[in-house]
């Protein structure tokens, strides 16, 4: 075991970001669905987990929880971006350059993909508070996990993202000591290839693992942060073993009221992303000078401690743990995760291949949605073109790039189309105007067919566009999505 | 330098032919072409070695026949002519008959064949094949199907003149009641049977709001035309000489896809397109001069906008016109007389041709139980691509001097 210790930097957090999908599954509904062998998992089925949509993954929802916080902190740059996951989609094509480039940010940034176990999201923010550079950094962590069907872990675990920006400024939160220990203390793999767990007995893990790791590594955050067990306001530790944040608590000596809700009923476990995604939601609550101690368990430790600035205000956007539908129909959650071959009929058999080169000349038209203004006559297009397109101008390069991803937009047209092939039918797209005028046909997402007016108003989502099996790619692309009250509409 | 006049009667077409359209299961594409042939070249009367060069209209090459001209070529046994292949999307048989005309305008032929076919039926499904549109617009637009392309006309249409759902789908309805109707009295049309009002309302939806009867079938079929000068004609002893009045394209240039003025309610290409048409035909009112008309009526809502867009209805008014039988076969100016795309059918390469075939038959006076009593001037309007990114091909055909 290795260990280090370090005392409070003088960087802090900026701001925090959540994203959770829409879909919320139903505990019950995944648990009647496997009555006849695991009648026990009804004990379990209590609440809701988060459920990607088909054209959902850790990066799509990586780029939602990272918008979230840029859009709340407005840094001037992003000089470093870390993706932590342990089920990124590509395990070649840097997949924090998919969300790089869709976030906008420099290409300048300093970008990377952690992974490994469940602590890549707590030590890259870890990593990112210690560092002695005076820059900006984002950590997102996110998190789809598909667990085997049937085990306790498939209704524990959600789908999620959670962003956190670091960096030299005006801190809600600031470091106030750290520490880590690595240890290969194996209470589940999964090896390459792999889509699910094996786990060990939970009872070896809590006593064993937990128990024993987690306390020395808390001891030394504390006494380098220069406080007591006892100080800590909010402690935020998502085990996933039931009742261990409240007894490791009590052993460390936190007060048993700073226990932070795992949210697990509400959301599940969105792995990698939780320790981010519990911190927001404490600092949400938490009031200037509180203190906040963050541990994550899995192959050794983390732990933080934090305390709220005079400047601390809530940083999420107001009911994120909210606003989702619920879904009850687990045959559609086997199938989104792909372990359900469904018959798709012949039009599914279309070949998605992606011309690379292609994809590379429209990089920014595709991963950031950037289409050309004409800087002659105004008109907004997408794609950008060498021509302008308004009948009374017609000049020849002069667009400059415009981002549309962050622009309202409005339905111009719609249908629901039963034909085409889609992983959750019917195909909702249509002409769609944003407020710059600039007009695109887009596909609908996250909507019900009955949702859709002429001049819904929407907000533009990072999604899958299409799947290539044939070849293990897939391809994304912005989709509109139908603003609802709680979502700000 | 003179300017150019346009196409009107400089070129007569002498000869059609058309297969029977359907699911001709136990037929190949040259079958088809060599049925639509037989009937045009006895139809104009004259040998094969005397054709001087061909255009086959093939859309969906790849599901079908292959590239280049070799199918048709081949397929007739051609004397080694000049044979081009076209393809406009769904307009590829009127791109065929223009490839023709000119030819024949120009002086450069005497005597030119236009032979649009399509052997959809061995791609194992309904409906229009799925495909890329494009390496680079795949990475970004959505790949939708053509139902669902067509249906935004719809939501727009409601939005833009205040319709609701239920009186527009009742008039759309009525749009496929009365081509079923008309397919009843067509021997060669895929779809042969009556429906009710009813039977379009409850039909399975396939793309908000249209429904089975909303859509057009998909056929295997093809037609041709034999086409020369007027005075070729004349000495090939035809009595009725049928001209060509008028043939225009208009293709979209991305202005309805990505600038704001289209109202997305309409075909902008329509409007264009027949608007010159008209004036190449020098027709100032088609609704006084046109006595029938053949529109692409891929989808029932199609069918409803372009009787705005071709200046039948005023704006907004289609619906109305529509459910008053303006457009039945007995009403002031039939269309679809032969039971349109929706029931004759649409073999894509074929279905420009199809259309011409129709005027031809009317005007000639040899369309049979469906013959109208006056009919002296038609029009065909055929339609490629979507409502917001398309070419759109208008014929206007006659008896000469009409």
């Amino acid at each position: 075991m290795r260990n280090s210790t370090n005392s409070a930097g003088t960087t802090g957090i900026l701001g925090v970001g959540v994203y959770l999908p829409r879909l919320r599954l139903e505990r019950a509904a995944v648990a009647a669905g496997h009555r006849w062998m695991a009648p026990a998992l009804k004990g379990i089925a209590r609440g809701t987990r988060t459920m990607a949509n088909w054209d959902e993954d850790p990066i799509t929802m990586a780029v939602q929880a990272g918008r979230a916080v840029l859009a709340w902190a407005k840094p001037e740059h992003v000089a470093a971006l870390t993706l932590a996951s342990t089920t990124l989609p590509f395990a070649e094509r840097l997949n924090a350059a998919v969300v790089g480039s869709a976030l906008a940010l420099s290409d300048d940034c300093s970008t990377l993909d952690a992974g490994g176990s469940l602590r890549a999201g707590s030590s890259a923010l870890l990593r990112a508070l210690n560092s002695a550079a005076a820059r900006t950094e984002l950590i997102i962590g996110a998190e789809r996990r598909i667990p085997k069907p049937a085990s306790t872990g498939e209704l524990l675990a959600g789908d999620g993202a959670a962003a956190v920006l670091v960096g030299p400024g005006e801190p809600i939160a600031m470091l106030r000591g750290a520490a880590t220990a690595a240890a290969d203390f194996v209470d589940h793999f999964r090896e390459t290839g792999h889509t699910s767990d094996y786990g060990w007995e939970e009872r070896w893990i809590r006593d064993e693992g937990y128990s024993k790791i987690v306390p020395g590594v808390v001891a030394r955050a504390l006494e380098a942060a220069g406080c007591a067990a006892g100080d800590i306001d909010h402690f935020v530790m998502p085990a996933a073993l039931p009742r261990v944040n409240e007894a490791m608590a009590k052993k460390l000596g936190i007060r048993a009221e700073a226990v932070v809700d795992t949210l697990f009923e509400a959301c599940g476990d969105t792995g990698c992303a939780h320790p981010l995604l519990m911190l927001a939601h404490a600092l949400d609550r938490a009031r200037p000078g509180q203190k906040l101690l963050v541990v994550q368990f899995g192959s050794g430790c983390d732990a933080l401690v934090l305390e709220t600035t005079e400047r601390h205000v809530p940083a999420t956007a107001p009911g994120w743990l909210d606003g989702g539908r619920n879904e009850t129909n687990y045959l559609k959650y086997l199938s989104f995760t792909g372990q359900l071959e469904l018959d798709w009929g012949m039009r599914a058999e279309m070949d998605n291949k992606t011309a690379l080169s292609a994809a590379w000349r429209g990089e920014r038209m595709v991963n950031g949605f950037v289409g050309g203004r004409c800087t002659q006559c105004g008109t907004v297009h997408f794609p950008s073109t060498r021509i302008c397109v308004n009948p009374e101008c017609g000049a020849i390069d002069t667009q400059q790039p415009h981002r549309l991803a962050d622009e309202p937009a409005r339905i111009r047209s719609y249908t629901c189309d039963w034909l085409s092939y889609r992983p959750s039918p019917p195909f909702l797209f249509g002409h769609v105007e944003f407020d710059s005028r600039a007009r695109v046909l887009m596909e609908f997402t996250d909507a019900e067919p009955d949702e859709l007016t002429v001049g819904t108003p929407l907000q533009m989502m990072f999604r899958i566009k299409e799947f290539d099996p044939l070849r293990g790619f897939r391809r994304y692309f912005w989709k509109a999505k139908p603003m609802r009250k709680a979502e700000g509409a | 330098m003179k300017m150019a006049t346009g196409i009107r009667d400089r070129v007569a077409i002498v000869g059609m032919g058309c297969s029977k359209f359907g699911e001709r299961w136990s037929d190949n594409a040259e079958d088809l072409m060599l049925e639509a042939f037989s009937e045009a070249l006895a139809d104009a009367g004259i040998e094969k070695a005397q054709i001087e060069a061909a255009w086959l209209g093939v859309c969906l090459e790849e599901n079908n026949v292959g590239k280049t001209s070799g199918p048709l070529a081949q397929g007739l046994r051609l004397p080694n002519i000049a044979v081009s292949r076209v393809e406009n999307a769904c307009a590829t048989g009127t791109e065929a008959l223009r490839g023709a005309v000119y030819a024949v305008a120009s002086g450069a032929y005497d005597i030119a064949l236009a032979l649009g076919v399509e052997k959809l039926k061995d791609t194992g499904y309904g409906g229009l094949p799925g495909r890329t549109r494009g390496t680079v617009t795949d990475l970004w637009q959505p790949n939708g199907s053509a139902p669902g392309a067509f249906a935004q006309l719809a939501s727009a249409y409601r939005s833009k003149y205040g319709i609701g759902a239920e009186d527009l789908k009742r008039a759309m309805a009525h749009v496929s009641v009365k081509s079923h109707d008309n397919a009843t009295r067509n021997p060669k049309a895929h779809l042969r049977n009556r429906i009710s009002i009813e039977d379009v309302l409850k039909a399975p939806m396939i793309a908000d709001p249209l429904g089975l009867y909303d859509c057009c079938g998909v056929s295997d079929g093809a037609a041709c035309a034999i086409v020369t000068t007027p005075e070729i004609a004349r000495s090939l002893g035809k009595q009725d000489i049928i001209t060509v009045k008028a043939l225009q394209l208009a293709v979209s240039n991305g202005e309805e896809a990505q600038f704001h003025s289209w109202d997305g309610a309409s075909i902008k290409t329509a409007q264009i397109a027949s608007a010159r048409a008209y004036a190449e035909a020098r027709i100032k009112d088609p609704c006084k001069s046109i006595d029938l008309f053949e529109v692409h009526d891929c989808f029932s809502i199609t069918e409803l906008v372009l009787m705005e867009n071709l200046g039948f209805s005023e704006p907004g008014r289609a619906p109305f016109d529509i459910l008053d039988g303006r457009y039945d076969r007995t009403g002031a100016i039939p269309c679809q007389i032969d039971g349109g795309l929706k029931c004759f059918g649409h073999p894509i390469g074929a279905s420009g041709l199809r259309m011409v075939y129709e005027v031809y038959l009317q005007v000639l006076g040899r369309a049979g139980e469906r013959q109208l009593p006056k009919a002296d001037l038609g029009m065909t309007q055929n339609l490629g691509g979507h409502p917001h990114q398309n070419v759109c091909a208008i014929s206007i055909i006659g008896r000469l001097g009409a």
